[in-house]
């Protein structure tokens, strides 16, 4: 056993191919088996995972999840914005330039319009919570768009650790929402085509939802969702603790 | 060689990467911005440029290809360490807060979509 732990400790990352590799075979086999293939597999897998997440954080009392159980820090490896990025940017070898380069606007009014809306939202349902200090509303608002623009927001306007903290709860909620419902009503929505991908990775935002969720859509939108989504956090830092913030002082 | 692919997705990767921190920087934010989708650019540009110029090799291809479609395990590694269980625990307004604005957008996302093809 203790040689086996050493041999684990020692090769996370392989570890972790393994882990994901007989995760997705089993996801993909209850898949066609039970769900008759109406749900995909990686979408289930990307559940499971979740799951595993959230059982993770439980016994290892992290905040990475399953990847803080010792035995598994190589999937923190593996998932961690390193490969997340390098693979993402992979992605667009299968994408047409010009099919980008002509959703270019649709792809820029989707990204306003969604930072405006997820902020917008997310001040009403705190305020309807009971927050009224301009502070705490910017940073949940800021939450709300994604789970790196809450805190970082939070830091410039000098919110408080448990607002903030509420806030990256809050975007990594919507993360997981984005991630989950995508696949469950693409078809109904109309993303089944690459300017859909990008209207809606401009509105969605979240690059880690809107690209999983994609992936378990139809794995050829995924760089068309990506290349919107990924310029929705920046931008985000940018607005939410300067001009949104400006006017939400005026407003209250 | 495939490793000619892997380095032409990593140089479109790291100059993606540099733009977005520069850009950043230049608004005087502490972030990224943009960084992966300028990568993206870079690499669709590149691979235009590479195949006019019949520079594109086989194997080249495989060595790109490989890591998109690594891109699924990926995230569903990443889903394993997110912090699920803080997100959960953060209370009810989180789940609100991120749940109810996504709903409302998935409700007006294929109205946004007829308006812009009719224009």
């Amino acid at each position: 056993m203790e040689l086996f732990e050493g041999l684990i400790a020692k090769n996370g990352l392989v570890f972790a191919f393994l882990i994901v590799g007989v995760l997705t075979l089993g996801s993909e086999f209850f898949s066609k088996k039970f769900l008759k293939s109406k749900i995909p597999g990686s979408a289930v897998a990307i559940f499971l995972a979740l799951l595993l997440g959230y059982w993770g954080g439980v016994w290892g009392n992290g905040e990475k999840g399953l990847a803080d159980v010792k035995f598994f820090s190589g999937l923190g490896f593996f998932g961690g914005a390193m490969f997340r990025d390098f693979t993402i940017v992979a992605t667009a070898y299968g994408a047409s330039f010009l099919l980008v380069k002509k959703s270019g606007w649709l792809g820029f009014i989707s990204l306003v319009l969604g930072i405006s809306l997820f902020f917008v939202l997310g001040v009403i349902i705190a305020f309807a919570w009971g927050y009224r200090d301009v502070v705490s509303l910017c940073t949940i608002g800021a939450g709300a768009c994604t789970y790196i623009i809450g805190p970082v927001t939070g830091a410039a306007i000098g919110a408080s650790s448990e607002v903030i903290a509420l806030s990256i709860g809050t975007g990594l909620f919507k993360t997981i929402t984005v991630t989950i419902l995508t696949p469950l009503v693409a078809k109904r929505i109309g993303l089944d085509n690459p300017q859909a991908a990008m209207a809606f990775g401009g509105l969605m935002g979240t690059s880690s939802g809107v690209a999983a969720g994609l992936a378990a859509t139809d794995p050829e939108l995924v760089p068309y969702g990506a290349v919107t989504a990924t310029f929705y956090t920046g931008l985000g830092c940018l607005v939410c603790p300067s001009v949104f913030y400006g006017i939400l002082e005026l407003m209250l | 060689m495939i490793i000619y692919g892997v380095a032409l997705l990593a140089l479109s990767f790291l100059l993606g990467q540099w733009m977005g921190e520069a850009l950043g920087a230049l608004l005087g934010i502490d972030a990224n911005v943009g960084g992966v989708g300028f990568a993206m650019i870079i690499l669709m540009l590149l691979k235009d440029w590479f195949l006019r110029e019949g520079w594109m090799k086989k194997d080249m291809d495989a060595g790109i290809d490989f890591w998109g479609k690594m891109y699924i395990p990926v995230v569903i590694a990443m889903a394993a360490s997110l912090n699920v269980k803080g997100a959960v625990s953060s209370g009810l307004l989180a789940v609100l807060a991120g749940f109810i604005p996504v709903a409302i957008c998935f409700a007006v996302f294929p109205h946004m979509l007829r308006r812009f093809k009719t224009d």
